[in-house]
């Protein structure tokens, strides 16, 4: 059983909803990484969303793409992710999907991408600009290696589309709960709301909402609904304000552990599942 | 068998937007809904008689074609071998091709309803051709652009903002083409429900390849029948700049089944070989995927999207629409760059003996003629002169000193 399902049945026993954390890979250097990933795992994060930078990120408001640039000026390559991950599975079990664009992994090569990530203990992948009808070869390299792809589905998304992007994921959907690039907003869109009753009727898999998520009342919003919540741009707030600080590791655990507390499902939402 | 290869290259693309393994669509999965909803408008207006009337209409009246072709006798003879032929998109409203696509789909943004356009600029001249079109139409206009791209052509800033178009600076990366694309992406990301992204060239996710092809396709019609008319034959060689590829590939298609003529892509070949000097896409890239299309692309070992140079805003640009890729790979167009120093210098000798100032881009295919030509006695070349140079006064002025 893979890490991810693992982690959704333990969470499905606990009654309780997944605090997914993005993280930046590299940023502010490559030697930070394992260090914040643990943090955020102490926190309270259940995945792991590890982002490979990319030099042009269309999908990504101004806090992940600045993010990518430290990182990218860090010098963090695809084969610098991969020993992040190496050195993060001495130390730890949580589920890691890696996130990134297109271009960056088909550089590299889908057959040499999907067996390096699962030699270094990735659990899955999400590329956010690959697009189900382009997918075929990815798909097939994904599947002899283990590892869970993760497609994005949005409001746009037709209910016939829905299904096949559903029946293509593994491990969870991801559902993008407004229009407009990540980043954090002060509400949760009502769009989300409907967007998560569309696709649980055509697919089982948990559901991951993200995009605009960062404070502890958008994690109550949504824990009567979802299985798990993505945060991204609010941790990577965190590390560009915070870069240089001694307590950069203890901020982000702090900001998990308010994230999740808020993903605690009240008594009274329970009985009105 | 022949027959069969040429009705291949000329139905292209495929359903899902392929020219061979190039072009199709790798976008956000929130914009492939807004792309599909595009490809329906814009086949309906295709087959729709009412929208061929109007877009001819407005060709004609407001634009100014047909573009006269015409033969530059006093360089043919100061070159002494091809006589060469210009197509003078130059002479267009707003002073470059680019209307011919603005017009085309301003009439699909007022079809569909949407009252917000977005667009990209690198020279400034798509988006001087989107702010007249949204000003014609009385559409809502944002364009991005790159904050060095905003200094460089900044003549064509002030024309846009007079005609009620925002220009939003983008100082990301290199603070070019590129990052003007990746920000009018992130806005339609945002407001596709109210917003068309009026995409200036013959790249981006199906179906703007096609779309922006077929409305610059007017300039290759319209051409070869005026050589038909002056010269009773086809040209031997047809020559276009190749930034995204609108106006060559406008020019080129009507051409493809003509098995005899040749045509050439002149790619910016900037002040060097290296990676980050040029922006030539053939010789220096190798295919990856950038801006929701396949394509040859400028980039790094671990793929990251490279940095380029070129005097020439409009051809500073890391990818090329998929259809020259294919074109590429199929060695029906040879693709070969000019430097920096040559396109001056072609700038310099087009006025001075035709009376003529091009824009930089298009004064690449303007050198690589004035290259060859010595060598082709007998032959016939036709340039598209996509724009005029007048935007480009102030680099003229910083590169040939003693003008003044």
């Amino acid at each position: 059983m893979s890490r991810i399902i693992s982690a959704f049945e333990r969470l499905r026993r606990e009654n309780n909803r997944g605090l997914v954390a993005y993280i930046t890979a590299g940023d502010p250097s490559p030697g930070h990484t394992v260090e914040l990933i643990l943090a955020l795992e102490q926190g309270g994060a259940d995945i792991i969303e590890l982002g490979v930078p990319f030099s042009d990120p269309i999908a990504d408001g101004p806090v992940i793409q600045k993010a990518g640039e430290r990182a990218l000026r860090a010098g963090t390559t695809f084969p610098k992710v991969l020993d992040i991950l190496r050195n993060l599975r001495t130390r730890s079990e949580i589920p890691v999907i890696i996130f990134t664009y297109l271009n960056p992994i088909m550089r590299y090569g889908f057959a040499r991408f999907a067996s390096d990530a699962a030699a270094a203990g990735a659990d899955g992948a999400l590329l956010t600009d690959l697009n189900i009808e382009e997918a075929g070869l990815y798909l097939a390299e994904m599947q002899k290696h283990g590892l869970d792809p993760v497609f994005l589905v949005s409001q746009t998304t037709p209910d016939d589309r829905l299904r096949v992007l559903s029946r293509s994921s593994a491990g969870f959907v991801y559902l993008v709960s407004r229009a407009g690039v990540t980043g954090e907003r002060d509400r949760v869109s009502d769009q989300a709301r409907r967007l998560i009753e569309r696709t649980r009727r055509v697919t089982d898999l948990p559901l991951a909402v993200g995009f605009g998520l960062s404070k502890p009342e958008h994690m109550r919003a949504l824990a009567p609904y979802a299985d798990a919540a993505v945060v991204g741009s609010a941790f990577m707030r965190v590390i560009e304000e915070h870069q240089d600080a001694p307590d950069l590791a203890d901020r982000m655990c702090g900001l998990a552990a308010r994230l999740k507390e808020g993903l605690r499902i009240p008594v009274e939402a329970e009985d009105g599942r | 068998m022949a027959a069969t290869t040429t009705t291949t290259i000329t139905t292209l693309p495929d359903a899902l937007g392929h020219f061979g393994p190039y072009g199709g669509r790798y976008v956000p999965e929130i914009l492939v809904a807004p792309l599909d909803q595009l490809e329906i408008a814009y086949d309906q207006a295709r087959a729709d008689d009412g929208f061929r009337d109007e877009l001819e209409n407005l060709s004609r009246r407001f634009a100014g074609r047909p573009t006269p072709l015409y033969h530059a006798k006093r360089l043919s003879r100061h070159l002494g071998g091809a006589e060469i032929y210009l197509k003078r998109e130059d002479l267009l409203h707003t002073g470059a091709h680019k209307i011919n696509n603005c017009l085309g789909q301003g009439l699909l943004v007022e079809r569909m309803g949407k009252k917000r356009v977005i667009a990209e600029t690198g020279a400034g001249q798509h988006g001087v051709a989107t702010a007249a079109a949204c000003a014609l139409f009385g559409f809502e206009c944002i364009v991005y652009m790159g904050e060095e791209d905003m200094r460089r052509q900044s003549p064509n800033v002030f024309r846009m903002r007079l005609m009620g178009a925002e220009v939003i600076g983008v100082d990301t990366g290199s603070r070019t083409l590129k990052d003007a694309i990746s920000e009018a992406m992130r806005d339609w990301v945002a407001h596709f429900e109210t917003t068309h992204y009026l995409l200036g060239s013959a790249l981006g996710p199906h179906p703007y390849p096609r779309m922006v092809r077929d409305f610059n396709s007017v300039i290759g019609r319209e051409a070869r029948r005026q050589f038909l008319d002056l010269t009773g034959g086809l040209p031997d060689v047809l020559m276009a700049c190749v930034g995204g590829g609108s106006n060559s590939i406008g020019l080129f298609h009507p051409f493809l089944e003509d098995e005899r003529v040749k045509m050439v892509g002149i790619e910016a070949g900037g002040r060097g070989h290296r990676l980050g000097e040029h922006a030539a896409r053939f010789s220096g890239g190798s295919p990856g995927v950038l801006h929701g299309t396949y394509s040859y692309l400028l980039q790094d070992e671990d793929g990251q999207i490279a940095l380029t140079h070129s005097v020439s805003a409009g051809l500073d640009y890391a990818t090329v629409g998929p259809e020259h890729s294919w074109l590429h790979d199929q060695g029906r167009v040879e693709y070969v760059s000019c430097s920096d120093e040559d396109a001056l210098e072609a700038v310099k000798l087009l006025s001075r003996l035709e009376g003529v100032i091009p824009a930089l881009e298009s004064a690449h295919a303007v050198a690589e003629a004035i290259r060859r030509a010595p060598d082709a006695k007998g032959q016939s070349f036709l340039i598209n002169l996509s724009g005029r140079g007048d935007k480009d006064i102030g680099i003229f002025r910083e590169n040939m000193p003693g003008l003044g």
